[in-house]
């Protein structure tokens, strides 16, 4: 954690239930955030603008507009980081959310315990952070200087696409990245749809890394959305 | 207003009284069928638990239900009526208590089987008895009847079924009577009979297998449809005279008039309507079609009498005798006709003598209690006696031909044999001839060949030759005697042919109805079953088809219908509509707009018109009676197929509209209960977290917090159902499909209910090696997640509850399979029905989880059954179509 105890990070919540933002703001508040609310989407974006927050948790079913409107709006002027709460069965929502600048979801219900650990990566991804080189995750080193990766000490031979693959997941830990995000980085612009690219390299890199790969534990997929890479076991 | 149309304050009254001894009189309802075993009394019983839930006041006098569940059960809750035992000859019987019955008089009173016939000892012979003497007390009486005990149907039955029926009631018996007939497919009432749920006594099992066979009990059941369709329309016949919508007459006489193509039948026709009229009588038309076939002329002249009836307000009805005065009366007795009127003969006929008298005389001798009148022609009408001189038609021409040909042949034959025999034996050479000829020409050129063999002979052979005179008194015997023999048996021969002639246009007829009926029977679907009464009437009568029905079943303008064979014109179309909204007949041949190019028949069924036939004739000229016979029988027939299918849909609509409410009451009930659970877990334990907050114990009941947390997921699982069934109903569900791992599913799926599966034993079998398959990831988790919380809840804790995902050759399967107690065989048709839960399915659940895998998995092109797996359990497959995946650039590391 990047703060210091004298620091306090504001963060906006833009929910039109007031029960949510109350019991948000309990949870915030008690966690260290000092808490903004917005009721509305066009509420929100002239919170945003005149108290600039540290981190912005959006709805994505407001009254007066689409979430995802609010965060197009958003990201015209702000980098500030957002993390979107949805409710479960509207995949293609979160996903336009992602990719349209979100750094992270939640999916309502949601436990407190879930949605800071949310917020933390999001803000961390904010920050100017000095570049890490070497990164670890479970039995995992992947030095990201010298490309290589090793496994309990034992490098591991990756093809070029596997390790880009695995840079682009590791860059972003913590963080869900679309299937569409991923490909496209990957193996580029053109590739957005070339879905089942994406699902045998993601099981080479389990096969390869993951002590079990069939359960595995560090690369997790997120059902109807995408992946994410978990430096630490939940 | 015309002074007959107006309602005379006599009549008023007259209708009033009636009214009021129909009050007083009960009501009888006729549960009506063709044969034993088609469900009469359990009909009767349904009907009378309506009744009864409507407040009447209902007892059993004698119901037999030979044991049967179903039919026992329906007699729960009714009041009976206990029977009274009889003795005779050292045998108990047990019979209608029909004096505890008077005594106890109910609203309502069930006495099945009409037809019984009673102890001896009883008050009356046969149970009919016993129940109008409850009618005329004001009971009401519903009872069962089968077709072959109705009087005027019993010789039909025993000339079908060979079977000789022995107790039969009156037709007047039914008078009055309202019918519900109880129908049933031939080939189901076997399927009962051979299920042993027919009643048949041990001794008579032969003679039922013989009774029910498949063309007996079609016979039998176009014999009970048309009964019962004659007694509806005399019902309303009897209505719509008591409302003063037609003449308002009824009298207890009965008027029958006999037409023929004779012109004098016009005049019959008329005279017998005045009568009618004066008496305030019913009256029929009635022609008798003899053998004999009709000419053109003849032809025409007998449809307009017909028509002319048809107009005067007389029942029409055709018969078919080779004797008019037989077939008279036989139709008399049948309709219960009080008088019967018939023409005047002119002049003196001989073959009347063959015949056993006039018929006017035959007619008198044999009619019994009906009145005849011999009405004499009108004198306007053309004395016309004797029918235009039959044209000579081919076959006619072909017939006096071969009598020239045979007798100059047998004459030559005589002239060699005189030398050898007596000229008496000649003549028997010539009769010999007559009656070979007979059997191959008709009357004329039989009665030709006789007359001219007997000159010849006389001529020829007779001595003196060559003379016409005779001598001998042994030769003038012989040659009167054989005269008056060859004319008999010229006579005799020719009736015989004329007669197979006329059997074998009844059989056609009859064989041409059968076919109908069977046809009708076996269609698929409404589409289905007016294709084949297209085809089946096109097969009938040389025209095209079209049929007209209402748009709604209920009723609406009349439309074509779009696959009939002959396209009605604007003009055409109007005249079908005539017939439709008068209901009666119309077009060509008819007296409503003759010029029209097609006849338009309307489909009556009962009071109402269900549709209209247009038929456009290829030939010109009136159509034959026997035709437009066999039509009229076609008519009738479709419009109760027609109706029968019109009150189906009404049923299911009525049935589906059932079927809802149970439905929404069940998703109600179960839902209220699954929401209210789970909210009232999170009230308790909320509230106990709130006292603890300001109670003095140190301890906080923090398990409050898990009850809190598993009642939500319970909560948020339920909704998360309940939305996926609204979006499946609503057609919302669209599958993204993708490139998806298998084994990364399967994964992703269990790790999610982790905790709901935590009592049980489960085992994850993935095949190695499984190509990507094309589905909706999110989807198919929800599927395989309800499959698996499926197992969970249905099985006891500890169970081994097994996913499995393995590769077929164009499938991939995905199994949850359980070892625990299986499922009941009845529910698994049923398992992913909407709402449905199994019977022993524990407490809680909405009946939805699996209805949403099915509509999940095929929203993805997939297909999900279950099975009881062999070893005990209950086993899910969800089948996915396989396809090959794209490639995939391979690189090197």
């Amino acid at each position: 954690m990047n703060t210091t105890p004298a620091f306090k990070p504001t963060a906006l919540v833009i929910d039109d239930e007031v029960q949510i933002r109350r019991l948000l703001h309990a949870c915030l508040e008690a966690n260290g955030y000092r808490v903004r609310e917005a009721a509305t989407g066009q509420e929100g974006i002239s919170e945003a603008a005149q108290h600039p927050p540290d981190i912005v948790i959006l709805d994505l079913g407001l009254p007066d507009m689409d979430g995802v409107t609010v965060l197009k709006r958003l990201r015209e002027w702000s980098r500030v980081p957002v993390v979107v709460l949805s409710v479960r069965d509207r995949e293609e929502d979160k996903i336009a959310a992602l990719d349209n600048g979100a750094d992270d979801y939640v999916t309502k219900p949601f436990s407190a315990g879930e949605l800071l650990a949310r917020l933390r990566v999001a803000q961390r991804h904010a920050q100017p952070s000095p570049e890490v080189s070497v990164f670890h995750f479970g039995e995992v080193e992947v030095d990201l200087t010298s490309r290589i990766v090793r496994r309990k000490g034992q490098e591991i031979k990756l093809t070029a696409t596997e390790y880009s693959l695995l840079r682009l997941l590791v860059k972003n830990a913590g963080r869900v990245l679309t299937h569409r995000q991923i490909l496209r980085e990957v193996w580029g612009p053109t590739y957005g749809e070339q879905t089942h690219y994406l699902r045998v390299y993601i099981a080479h890199l389990r096969e390869k890394l993951e002590s079990d790969p069939a359960k595995p534990v560090f690369i997790v997929t997120e059902a109807g959305i995408g992946y994410r890479l978990l430096e630490t076991l939940p | 207003m015309t002074e007959s149309e107006r309602p005379n304050p006599d009549r008023l009254l007259a209708a009033l009284q009636r009214e009021d001894a129909k009050r007083k009189r009960g009501r009888l309802k006729v549960f009506f069928g063709m044969a034993p075993g088609v469900g009469k009394t359990y009909a009767m019983l349904e009907a009378a638990r309506r009744e009864l839930v409507a407040g009447r006041d209902i007892v059993i006098g004698y119901v037999e239900t030979h044991g049967r569940k179903e039919t026992d059960a329906l007699t729960e809750g009714l009041p009976v009526i206990p029977r009274m035992s009889l003795e005779y000859r050292g045998v108990k019987l047990t019979e209608m208590d029909l004096d505890a019955l008077l005594g106890r008089r109910p609203q309502l009173a069930l006495v099945d089987e009409f037809a019984h016939t009673n102890a001896p000892g009883s008050r009356h012979p046969k149970r009919y008895q016993d129940v109008l003497e409850l009618l005329d007390t004001g009971i009401d009486v519903f009872t069962t009847l089968n077709v072959q005990h109705v009087e005027s149907r019993a010789e039909a039955v025993h000339q079908i079924t060979g079977t000789t029926i022995r107790e039969t009631i009156p037709d007047t018996a039914l008078d009055g009577a309202e019918f519900e007939l109880v129908d049933l497919p031939p080939e189901e009432l076997r399927t009962r009979l051979a299920a042993g749920k027919v009643y048949v006594p041990e001794a008579a099992r032969a003679a039922a297998e013989h009774f029910f066979r498949p063309g007996n009990l079609s016979a039998l059941r176009e014999l009970a449809l048309r009964f019962a369709a004659e007694h509806v329309g005399q019902d309303v016949l009897a209505y719509r005279q008591a409302q003063g919508i037609s003449d308002p007459w009824k009298s207890g006489q009965r008027l029958l008039v006999a037409v023929s193509a004779s012109p004098t039948s016009a005049s019959l026709v008329r005279w017998t309507r005045r009568l009618a009229g004066e008496l305030q009588a019913p009256w029929l038309a009635v022609y008798v079609e003899i053998p004999r076939p009709l000419n053109d002329q003849e032809q025409a002249r007998l449809s307009h009498h017909l028509a002319l009836a048809r107009e005067l307000g007389a029942q029409i009805l055709t018969t078919t005798d080779d004797d008019v005065a037989r077939g008279l009366l036989r139709v008399a007795r049948e309709q219960n006709a009080t008088q019967l009127v018939v023409g005047k003969p002119v002049g003196w006929r001989a073959l009347d003598l063959l015949r056993g008298g006039s018929l006017l005389n035959r007619l008198i001798r044999e009619s019994g209690h009906i009145d005849v009148h011999a009405v004499r022609a009108e004198g306007d009408v053309p004395l016309l006696r004797r029918p235009a001189a039959p044209r000579l038609d081919a076959a006619a021409a072909r017939g006096y031909g071969l009598v020239l040909g045979i007798v100059a042949a047998v004459t030559a034959l005589n002239a060699l044999l005189q030398h050898w025999l007596g000229y008496q034996s000649l003549a028997l050479v010539y009769l010999l001839s007559v009656v070979m000829l007979a059997m191959f020409v008709g009357r004329g050129p039989t009665l030709a060949a006789a007359t001219l063999t007997a000159l010849l002979w006389n001529f020829l052979f007779v001595p003196p030759v060559f003379t016409f005179r005779i001598t001998g008194a042994t030769d003038l015997m012989l040659f009167c005697t054989y005269f008056i023999v060859a004319l008999a048996m010229g006579h005799l021969a020719a009736r015989l042919r004329a007669q197979q002639a006329a059997e074998r246009r009844r059989e056609e007829r009859a064989t041409a109805m059968y076919l109908l009926t069977r046809e009708l029977a076996q269609a698929s679907d409404f589409a289905d079953l007016l294709a084949i009464v297209i085809r089946e009437v096109a097969k009938a009568v040389p025209a095209e088809v079209a049929l007209s029905l209402p748009e709604e079943s209920g009723g609406g303008p009349l439309t074509p219908y779009f696959a009939s064979t002959w396209a009605l014109t604007e003009k055409e179309q109007s005249v079908a509509s005539w017939a439709y909204t008068h209901r009666q007949p119309a077009g060509r041949g008819t007296d409503t707009l003759p010029s029209a190019e097609g006849l338009h028949l309307p489909f009556m069924a009962g009071e109402r018109a269900v549709g209209v036939l247009s038929l456009h004739f290829k030939q010109t000229g009136p159509l034959a009676t026997e035709r437009r016979d066999l039509l009229d029988s076609f008519v009738r027939q479709i419009a109760l197929v027609l109706d029968r299918q019109r009150l189906r849909d009404a049923e299911q609509q009525a049935k589906l509209a059932g079927e809802s409410e149970r439905l929404s009451k069940t998703l109600l009930n179960s839902i209220s209960h699954e929401i209210r659970t789970p909210i009232a877990a999170i009230t308790s334990a909320a509230s106990t977290l709130g006292q603890a907050r300001h109670s003095t114990a140190k301890e906080v009941p923090w398990s409050m917090v898990d009850e809190i947390q598993e009642a939500s997921g319970r909560l948020n699982r339920l909704v998360g159902n309940l939305l996926g069934m609204t979006r499946l109903e609503s057609g919302h569900v669209k599958a993204s499909l993708d490139w998806c791992d298998v084994g990364d599913l399967v994964n992703v799926t269990l790790k999610e209910i982790e905790k709901d599966l935590a009592g049980h034993k489960v085992t994850v079998e993935v095949a190695r090696g499984l190509p990507l398959v094309r589905l909706d990831f999110v989807l198919m988790q929800q599927a395989l997640m309800n499959l698996l919380l499926n197992a969970a809840v249905h099985t006891p804790v500890g169970t081994e509850i097994c996913m499995r995902a393995a590769a077929e050759a164009e499938a991939l399967l995905l199994t949850v399979a359980d070892n625990g107690p299986g499922l009941p065989p009845e529910s698994l048709p049923l398992l992913f029905d909407k709402f449905y839960r199994a019977p022993a399915a524990p407490a809680g659940g909405t009946g939805l989880g699996l209805a949403i895998v099915k509509g999940f998995v095929e929203a993805q092109g997939g297909e999900v059954g279950v099975e009881n797996r062999p070893g005990g359990g209950a086993a899910f497959t969800v089948r996915m179509p396989l396809s090959k995946t794209p490639p995939i650039p391979t690189e090197a590391t």
